[in-house]
């Protein structure tokens, strides 16, 4: 008995991790965290530590936020929350600096703003928030690893697109479409994975990102009134055809 | 003085665009511009808190931070900083002047976690060491919520016209809002050294 109840535990620790991996994907299928996802994709490398560096965070504040959460008034949460999180993002970016410059350098101010990263503000309010501490490690985990893998295949395309390199590596000599390194480049290859990330999975691609999706919408007066205002919720396509993507 | 003043401001707005080519508060870019009179609100709340924060985390890391030696708390200071600012001007607004907390005051809470504020206030310490002082920083946080500003109202402007279109149904929704943000941002690249040459 007590060995299937252990079994059956683990199962759903792994269901923990995998889920942000691919069905929860915090990026393609949350759209969460767009700016550094835009932003630091330029090439591979800078995409894998930008990655490290935000599971790191969550990780960690996933597990500080899930151990308080009885601790912390529910009014002050928001705050409180904030104040963990800026906490951990200072220390990662204190370890960056110390050990990897050259990812300090090519990150430059999206190394600290990670504090205002959807993602992890929104999974410290959806999940940590309601969910013991070993469970919420490994939500940050499968997040994190979600972040990463989706940030590296970004910055493999446009790093192979733009430059004809991987990881610094010439793959293709002599051959670079300098459009995707740039601005402009992030929007589209950003738009086509999405897209192609809906294709593969058959559902409705999300809608565009709205308060649906926003970590502080149960606090915020703007949720409501926007949708009153027809800007979150409906609009001049019809409320079933764009309703499919994927609500939490 | 004056000269600097005025290309610090349209560098902000045109050739370093805080949205289109810094992808700084893409978040709020394509979640509130759907109709062109919530993105003028949205803007406006942000570029009110933009300049308020630079006006005052400004001094905090100038005179506090750095004469103790307490740099490494930047991220933390600004962003309580920020946070509580914005919760300050929600309650004087909605005392002293309902009329605009009615029309701005709802975006408000969205910027606390808005990483175009933190961002402004962050890069300009970051530049302060090139003569960039007080007053610069002030005018490049005016500049960076003007661009915002236009660069919102121009994408809601062209989301309009897009909702009439026939798209494919892998592209409708965020994908093919993406591709329209990717075309405005690369209309942007053409300002490209323009302030450089015409203040030079």
């Amino acid at each position: 008995m007590a060995a299937k109840t252990s079994e059956k535990k683990k199962c759903n620790y792994v269901k923990e991790v995998t889920k942000g991996i691919i069905k929860e994907n915090p990026v393609l299928c949350l759209v969460l965290g767009t700016c550094p996802t835009l932003a630091v994709t330029t090439a591979a490398s800078n995409a894998i530590g930008m990655g490290i560096a935000a599971t790191l965070v969550l990780i960690c504040s996933n597990a500080v936020i899930s151990a308080l959460r009885k601790v912390i008034p529910d009014k002050v949460r928001i705050p409180a929350y904030i104040t963990i999180i800026a906490t951990f993002v200072t220390i990662v970016q204190m370890l960056v600096k110390a050990f990897v410059p050259s990812i300090d350098e090519s990150l430059g101010i999206f190394l600290p703003l990670i504090v205002v990263n959807c993602i992890i503000l929104g999974r410290a309010e959806m999940y940590a928030s309601k969910n013991s501490v070993i469970p919420s490690i490994l939500d940050g985990l499968g997040m994190g690893i979600g972040f990463t893998a989706t940030l590296l295949l970004m910055g493999s395309i446009r790093e192979i697109l733009g430059n004809g390199t991987w990881f610094g590596n010439t793959i293709i000599p002599e051959f670079g479409i300098l459009i995707f390194i740039l601005p402009p480049g992030g929007f589209f290859v950003f738009g086509m994975l999405i897209a192609l990330a809906s294709k593969v999975s058959g559902k409705n691609p999300p809608k565009a990102t709205g308060c649906s999706n926003c970590p502080l919408k149960g606090k915020c007066s703007a949720a409501e009134k926007l949708s009153d205002g027809g800007d979150c919720a409906s609009d001049a396509l019809p409320a079933s055809d764009t309703e499919g993507g994927e609500s939490l | 003085m004056i000269k600097g003043l005025i290309s610090v401001f349209l560098i902000a707005i045109l050739t370093e665009n805080y949205v289109l080519s810094k992808f700084l508060g893409i978040c709020p870019f394509l979640g509130v511009s759907k109709k062109v009179n919530t993105a003028l609100g949205m803007s406006a709340a942000v570029t009110f808190v933009m300049v308020l924060a630079t006006a005052v985390t400004y001094p905090i890391y100038m005179y506090l931070l750095v004469p103790s030696s307490l740099e490494y708390l930047e991220t933390i200071v600004f962003i309580l900083v920020i946070a509580g600012l914005v919760q300050l001007v929600e309650i004087v607004l909605k005392k002293y002047i309902p009329a605009l907390y009615n029309s701005l005051g709802i975006y408000l809470p969205l910027i606390t976690t808005n990483c175009a504020v933190l961002g402004v206030t962050m890069l300009v310490i970051e530049k302060s060491s090139e003569s960039f002082g007080y007053a610069h920083a002030l005018v490049n946080a005016l500049g960076a919520g003007v661009g915002f500003l236009v660069a919102m109202v121009m994408f809601a402007g062209v989301r309009q016209r897009l909702e009439s279109c026939d798209i494919p149904k892998t592209l409708k929704g965020l994908p093919i809002t993406l591709v329209a943000a990717s075309l405005v941002s690369l209309s942007f690249l053409g300002f490209t050294g323009l302030v450089e040459n015409m203040l030079a």
